[in-house]
């Protein structure tokens, strides 16, 4: 009994020691450090950003956005002789001439909307995969493209991710209301005499910004997850748009964390580990939220 | 579409107090070829409570979207208070129930604040006048105690009354409702058209379209005949006239000849959306 008695606070020490060590061991990297909060930084603006994706149904739109932008990456890396600096530049460049192009051919009625975005998506992908490939070292570029590479994020990609994140978030803190009727009823904004067509194009330009923001730490294919899973997540738990872009942010930063550390200790891809940790949750809470009444939700 | 400006650019709309609230003249909307609107006159006067009825695709909705300035006229003009509709923001639309996602994460309050926007401008966040507004608002249409529910919940009446609420949180002067009454039970119906009666006092004006010409008889000023021409707008007497609505309605009409000598008439294609 006695020795016991004393020899219990130490294990649990030892175990304590030993689960502090587990969350803090990856972080004596600074390259860790960094991945870290570029992936919190993306997984929060993705997730703002995608309640309206998920309100407007334009998730094929995100997806298409994401993939088009891989030709002007792909034509910055060979300009560039390889170098990575200026790539979130072009990238940037590419989503927004994509973005307003897709905006003002969906508006011309011969084609259906998703019919021309899936004829530019394809095609924009194609081209940009056709330019990489003639690059010698091409499968691991692409793969870094594709699927993100987080642990190669510089302090200089850090401050653009961080920057352009709040410049994000602000603009859509500060057009709240009016994104809202947007969305909303878009003949009400008429009415109101809002700037619809400005508001629209202001939509897509942060799209835009988003999907460059997040190319390096989840890749070009994976886009669309950290897009909708989290904003859909936050969908079946509440029901005030403000509220849903709360939780829809908290999700994105939890599965971003997550997801680094699932990377860090079982060696897997990070933006898989993301999204994989994002959709986990979605499930969870798909299965486990009672009929469409939210938690957050007032009755 | 037309080119949307906003309000500051126009910061005065002017309003001529002895103009008709609604003047259009000679309005024409041709779309894809062909004509949806054709060669519209007429006028309103502040406080009036007009019903529009004719067949699907008589181009009501249509109608509706140009005098509030969201479609443009191929030809004509519409004149709200002397003044084209541009820049006034006191010209509420409230759609049909179909036509709304009422999954939007929004609260009932939340959508009667969505029609001050207007008022509340660019860059600036709802003040205590702006929620003591809404609040009045929903009080005026008994909604007051459901303004926390989301809006998915309501029942369809509570859904329509919760969009006039915003219409009367708009401030506005003219009222456009597309097929409110449509599927409705009869007690929501009636909520919805005493408060038609109510706006009439505040001299707010309302034009409403229906499929229902017995209601349309019986709780509006002047009938609005409509099938992409305007048949005949007057009294309901004058205008629903087994005549006037076998004009608009052509083989849609079934008339019914009644044992007292009247006519009614059976609208034997609606009760579904209007096409757009």
């Amino acid at each position: 009994m006695g020795p016991r008695l004393w020899l219990t606070p130490a294990v649990t020490g030892r175990k304590m020691n030993n689960l502090i060590n587990i969350f803090l061991q990856p972080f004596s990297y600074a390259f860790m450090v960094r991945g870290l909060a570029a992936s919190v930084i993306v997984g929060v603006v993705c997730a703002v950003v995608g309640v309206y994706v998920v309100l407007r149904g334009m998730a094929f739109f995100g997806d298409a956005l994401a993939h088009a932008v891989l030709p002007g990456v792909a034509l910055g890396y060979l300009l560039s002789g390889g170098s990575r600096e200026t790539l979130f530049w072009w990238a940037l460049g590419a989503a927004i001439l994509v973005a307003l192009a897709v905006g003002r051919v969906s508006k011309r009625s011969e084609i259906r909307e998703d019919t021309a975005i899936g004829i530019l998506f394809a095609s924009m992908f194609a081209l940009g995969i056709a330019l990489i490939s003639t690059v010698r070292s091409y499968t691991v570029d692409l793969s870094h493209f594709l699927f993100g590479d987080v642990l190669g994020v510089s302090t200089y990609d850090l401050v653009l991710t961080a920057a352009f994140g709040s410049v994000i978030l602000l603009v859509i803190f500060f057009f709240y209301k009016e994104f809202m009727v947007l969305s909303f009823d878009p003949v009400l904004s008429a009415t109101l005499r809002l700037p619809s067509g400005l508001l629209n194009n202001l939509l897509f330009i942060l799209m835009a910004m988003t999907v460059s923001v997040a190319m390096q730490t989840v890749g070009v294919a994976l886009m669309v997850a950290m897009l909708v899973t989290p904003a859909a997540t936050a969908s079946l738990l509440t029901h005030r748009l403000w509220q849903g872009m709360i939780v829809s942010a908290a999700i994105g930063a939890i599965s971003a964390v997550t997801g680094l550390y699932l990377s860090y200790y079982f060696n897997i891809v990070s933006g898989s580990a993301i999204v994989l940790t994002a959709t986990i949750i979605f499930l969870l809470v798909f299965i486990l939220h009672p009929h469409r009444e939210g938690l957050l939700k007032r009755r | 579409m037309t080119p949307k400006v906003h309000r500051s650019l126009y910061p005065h709309v002017p309003h001529d107090p002895d103009a008709p609230i609604l003047e259009v003249h000679k309005l024409t909307f041709r779309y894809n070829g062909h004509f949806a609107l054709e060669d519209i006159s007429f006028h309103l006067h502040a406080g009036e409570r007009v019903a529009v009825v004719g067949p699907n695709g008589a181009g009501k909705s249509t109608l509706f979207k140009v005098v509030s300035g969201v479609l443009p006229p191929s030809s004509g003009e519409v004149k709200i208070s002397g003044f084209g509709p541009r820049g006034h923001i006191c010209i509420a639309y409230v759609p049909q129930r179909s036509q709304v996602d009422w999954r939007f994460p929004a609260s009932v309050a939340d959508v009667v604040m969505m029609g001050r926007i207007g008022q509340i401008g660019f860059f600036r966040w709802p003040r205590r006048k702006d929620w003591d507004t809404v609040h009045d608002a929903l009080e005026a249409v008994d909604m007051d105690a459901l303004a926390n529910r989301q809006i998915g919940e309501l029942s369809g009446g509570q859904q329509q009354r919760t969009f006039l609420a915003r219409a009367l949180a708009q401030e506005a002067e003219l009222v456009l409702m597309d097929e409110p009454l449509n599927g409705l039970d009869t007690p929501s119906q009636e909520a919805i058209l005493s408060l038609l009666e109510k706006l009439r006092q505040q001299k707010i004006t309302v034009m409403v379209a229906t499929h229902d010409l017995g209601q349309a008889a019986s709780h509006f000023d002047r009938v609005m005949l409509l099938n992409r021409r305007l048949i005949r707008f007057g009294s309901p007497h004058e205008v629903l006239s087994s005549q006037n609505l076998l004009k608009a309605y052509g083989g849609h009409a079934q008339l019914i000849q009644g044992e007292d000598g009247t006519t009614t008439l059976a609208d034997t294609c609606c009760d579904g959306e209007e096409d757009e």
